[in-house]
């Protein structure tokens, strides 16, 4: 096993209130893993922790050899995020964007890195748009685009194909497994879309009330929980946390 | 640090400048509109008040540099608003960039528009009211300097307000040269403010700035003694502004104000 991301013993609380409890997961190397779980569960203060912008109240984050605690420029060179609430600046262009991020990430040979991020997101005819004239699917290939800019160890994905039609979203998914199956990165990925999550990931954690109730292959995890699919067990989950919890 | 990522900072606000006129506009306008109403009541207090004080460069002076200072807060302060405006916030400190180079990168995107629109101003005013500002000699550039580092000083916490407060403490922001300037006797002496005032006064660099103009123009002499303890104090509020920030940054972490702002800026 190459473990890329090892996540140990994660909690956040805001006053009494424990937001994420005791999370302790990792990812290899190739894999894709989706983080799963009902609003308000804990996956985006995870993923906002793994990201840094989010102070863990205790807990450590370590990506191959780099403690993002102590080692926070490299551990966030090797990451990269995207996110349907976070999409790159409306007021520049598609070009103007990546450049700028180009700079952030430190690329070598930027120039040539985001002409070949915008043929592979088909952007092209957009390279000198305003984001923020582009439509929601459109945003978010810039923002993956952007993602990728640094050929990421590990890939943030919180529900990027949330406001997307389901070709767009077909398009978005096929980049994502290409990414995760090409190089030596991994993704770690939120969604609320059972049947993506059953086609493209190779694990799901189920997340509830801060704390992590199931993990296993998304095609053989219902079975194994007696549900006809990943649907019923999130329904299942959702609404039964403890009957899981006991498990 | 990596200047490479600093300077993405300050080339993001060259790309949103050069974009839209308007913020070019902005950069120079009200210093402008400024000029034009102090050059006319100097004029009128030269043609009444006789050749006792030149009143062009007490305050014709005293308004172009007084507005170097706004410029360098606003130099600082804008393109901050312009990431929590287009939600860039969580792009920015969900990267490699560290806050030291997020700060530096600010600092040289005000160098740049502090100077272009001086320049403006200075120019202006040489041509519309006859008052070259170079004819002050080159104490100027000393004055400029601790000026510009004070501007910063207030930019910086300026950005420290908006984010410990949120984007709705925006007009925090604009009002903080204002509110200083009685205190740093930008048109009169210190010593005609009460002792509290005054208290305030010896702690402002740029106080120190203003009475140097003054003694210039009416005896011709300026303190160089003065002038580095001005220069002293900014560096000390630099320093001071700059861990204000970088502790501000730390506890938003800490209560998830980052991973927030998106959401607040896009509701309002």
């Amino acid at each position: 096993m190459n473990t890329v991301l090892e996540v140990k013993n994660l909690q956040k609380s805001y006053g009494p209130k424990q937001a994420v409890k005791d999370v302790s997961f990792s990812i290899s190397k190739n894999e894709i893993v989706a983080l799963l779980g009902p609003n308000g569960a804990g996956k985006t203060t995870t993923l906002s922790m793994i990201l840094g912008v989010l102070t863990p109240t205790s807990g450590s984050i370590r990506l191959h050899t780099h403690s993002l605690e102590h080692d926070r420029t490299a551990f966030l060179e090797q990451t990269n995020f995207a996110a349907a609430y976070a999409q790159l600046p409306g007021n520049l262009s598609v070009i103007e964007n990546l450049r700028i991020f180009g700079m952030i990430y430190c690329i070598p040979d930027r120039e040539e890195k985001i002409q070949a991020l915008l043929s592979e997101f088909n952007l092209e005819k957009f390279r000198n748009t305003k984001v923020g004239l582009l439509s929601s699917g459109e945003q978010m290939r810039v923002s993956l685009a952007k993602a990728m800019l640094n050929n990421p160890q590990l890939l943030l994905l919180d529900e990027p194909t949330s406001s997307l039609d389901p070709s767009t979203a077909e398009i978005i998914r096929e980049g994502i497994w290409t990414f995760a199956h090409a190089g030596s990165g991994c993704v770690l990925w939120t969604s609320h879309n059972m049947h993506e999550v059953t086609a493209v990931c190779d694990r799901v954690l189920f997340l509830s009330h801060g704390k992590i109730l199931l993990e296993g292959d998304p095609k053989t995890l219902p079975e194994m929980h007696g549900k006809k699919n990943l649907e019923e067990l999130f329904i299942a989950v959702a609404r039964e946390p403890l009957s899981f919890d006991l498990e | 640090m990596k200047y490479e990522r600093a300077l993405a900072i300050t080339y993001r606000y060259f790309l949103l400048v050069r974009g839209n006129w308007t913020r070019a506009f902005q950069i120079f306008i009200w210093g402008a509109i400024d000029i034009v109403l102090w050059g006319f009541i100097t004029r009128y207090l030269d043609s009444v008040g006789g050749q006792s004080v030149n009143f062009t460069t007490v305050f014709l002076g005293a308004v172009i540099l007084w507005e170097f200072v706004t410029r360098a807060q606003q130099g600082v302060s804008s393109p901050f608003l312009e990431d929590i405006w287009s939600r860039n916030l969580l792009n920015l400190f969900g990267s490699p960039l560290s806050v030291g180079e997020y700060l530096f990168g600010l600092l040289v995107t005000s160098i740049l528009t502090s100077i272009a629109g001086f320049a403006v101003l200075v120019l202006f005013a040489a041509y519309a009211f006859g008052f070259p500002l170079w004819s002050i000699g080159l104490p100027v550039l000393a004055f400029l300097g601790i000026l510009f580092i004070f501007g910063s000083v207030l930019g910086v916490v300026a950005i420290s307000i908006l984010l410990r407060f949120g984007p709705s403490a925006e007009w925090f922001v604009w009002p903080i040269p204002a509110i200083l300037s009685p205190f740093v006797g930008v048109f009169y002496p210190v010593s005609v403010l009460p002792v509290w005032m005054q208290s305030i006064a010896h702690v402002l660099p740029v106080s120190y700035v203003f009475e140097n103009l003054r003694s210039l123009s009416t005896e011709g002499t300026f303190s160089s003694s003065e002038l580095l303890l001005a220069t002293g104090l900014d560096f000390v509020l630099l320093g001071a502004a700059c861990l204000l920030f970088v502790y501000i940054h730390r506890r938003a972490l800490q209560s998830g104000a980052i991973a927030r702002f998106s959401a607040e800026s896009y509701s309002g």
